[in-house]
């Protein structure tokens, strides 16, 4: 007797696991590579990389919070902020993150902490002023979905081999120098790992980014879920993204000379931009939100 | 489920409500009388969060239609400031069980056109000769709370606390405190 509307995205969930597995193997193969090829030294960039990972994911609120220098918030400091996400906490059966303001005016959210118990979410001023509640409560249920879904652990751990693969890339001569300079093939196996670790910085990093995108859905569709209005997630979308679009587009033409080390405006193609960015495209975004809004009409049985 | 659940995105699907328990709440009432003389004031309230299209505008339709089928006061609808909306029943207030039986009604019609996940809590509104407070039920919990408001966005602590412990035998208590969420501006309670 008991239904309901929600209709869990198979295939999402099937081409997420598959990227998951993809970089599973890539760990894989890089770990029994670097076993076989190199006793000694890649263990201390390896331990580096762990210890940058493990920090990252443990202080990730903090870290972020200082960042965006947002400042924590008590119930009484922002009441109808605390009300709104007790609410949505107590409808998504989760505890409740800590709340953070950033004063800025970027239209943006994040929501980031190591686990859902110590987790927080944090608005700017920018994105309160801009959303009404209703949009507002969207993109917080968003956010809170990225805290359930526990995005910050799992994209700490599919960009560690990034991590690793870049500190190779940047530090692998020095690391790699040292006692085995009298030896005439270090330089040549040096070589090796410095191009091979390019090649699995880039495979990581696209993987991740995929990996990324299909998070960024996932939670869009669990937040619209959440809220049942799925449209006035879509509406936010709308006004943030392409707030937050225009505003580095100044910024970039007013650092003319940077621009030459960029390549995305070389190619200046949409699908180069849609292969390297974080979020997917608002356009597929709304597009699934529609279908969510549709799912919801539909006369009940 | 848990862990691996989550972490593939399977914690997209709402938790389901847990009605059982309501009808615990009857018990519960003789008890409160006997132990501190609070009565049902014969209000309570469903509060859920209204999904947009036309499917839950006719089943929002529907539930007001079969509660205003019997005598008596009809059913009131109101949105409160964070755009959850609240249906306010009234009964005579010696026949807490038909009180609860409507609350059940909402939740169950609400459930079975598939918008349970909808639901956010009910409130049963308990009155002595001076204080008012909420016994507020979570759906996704199944537990208990009591609310009891005072003016300028107050609680009263003592009471909350007094009737957890009254309580404790015959509902099953939010063990979390920090899940006692505040219900400002409940249609009844003010």
């Amino acid at each position: 007797m008991a239904s309901t509307r929600f209709r869990s995205d198979r295939g999402l969930t099937a081409r997420m696991s598959t990227v998951m597995l993809l970089l599973g193997a890539l760990y894989v193969a890089v770990v029994v590579g670097l076993i076989f090829a190199f006793p000694g030294s890649i263990a201390t960039i390896i331990v580096i990389a762990v210890l940058i990972g493990v920090g990252q994911w443990y202080f990730s609120d903090k870290i972020a919070t200082l960042a965006m220098r947002a400042r924590e918030v008590a119930p009484e400091q922002a009441p109808e902020l605390h009300g709104m996400i007790d609410r949505l906490c107590a409808l998504a059966d989760m505890p409740k993150p800590r709340v953070a303001i950033a004063d800025t005016d970027v239209p943006n959210a994040f929501a980031t902490g190591r686990s859902p118990k110590h987790s927080v979410v944090c608005v700017t001023t920018g994105i309160m002023r801009r959303l009404d509640p209703d949009e507002l409560e969207g993109v917080l249920s968003h956010e809170l979905s990225h805290v359930a879904h526990r995005d910050v652990a799992v994209m700490t751990i599919a960009g560690f081999l990034g991590v690793c693969a870049g500190l190779v890339m940047r530090w692998g001569f020095f690391f790699g120098g040292g006692r085995r300079d009298n030896n005439n093939n270090a330089m040549p196996i040096m070589l090796m790992i410095w191009l091979g670790s390019i090649l699995v910085y880039f495979i990581s990093f696209l993987l991740t980014r995929v990996l990324s995108r299909y998070r960024e859905l996932c939670a869009d569709r669990s937040g619209a879920y959440l809220t049942g209005k799925p449209s006035a997630l879509a509406s936010a979308l709308t006004k943030v993204t392409g707030e937050i679009a225009r505003i580095p587009t100044k910024d970039l033409r007013s650092e003319q000379a940077f621009n030459a080390f960029m390549f995305a405006p070389a190619f200046n193609k949409e699908s180069v931009m849609t292969l390297f960015s974080t979020h997917p495209s608002l356009d597929k975004r709304l597009e699934q939100l529609a279908e969510i809004s549709a799912d919801l009409s539909r006369p009940s049985a | 489920m848990g862990l691996l659940k989550s972490i593939f995105g399977g914690r997209s699907d709402p938790p389901k409500a847990n009605l059982d328990n309501l009808f615990a709440v009857p018990s519960a009432a003789v008890t409160l009388e006997a132990s501190s003389g609070f009565k049902s004031t014969g209000v309570a309230a469903v509060c859920y969060r209204a999904a947009e299209g036309g499917a839950f505008a006719s089943t929002q339709h529907d539930v007001q239609e079969l509660l205003d089928m019997d005598a008596g006061p009809k059913v009131e609808r109101s949105t409160d400031e964070f755009g959850f909306t609240w249906l306010l029943c009234r009964k005579d207030p010696s026949d807490i069980s038909s009180l609860i039986t409507d609350v059940h009604a909402v939740n169950s019609t609400l459930e079975n056109a598939g918008f349970g996940s909808a639901l956010l809590c009910s409130l049963v509104v308990f009155a002595d000769d001076t204080r008012r407070f909420g016994l507020v039920y979570l759906y996704k919990q199944g537990t208990f709370y009591p609310f009891a408001p005072k003016p300028n966005q107050q609680r009263d602590n003592a009471l909350e606390l007094q009737v957890r412990a009254e309580l404790g035998g015959d509902l099953p208590i939010e063990p979390a405190l920090t899940r006692w969420m505040a219900v400002w501006g409940a249609p009844g309670l003010s």
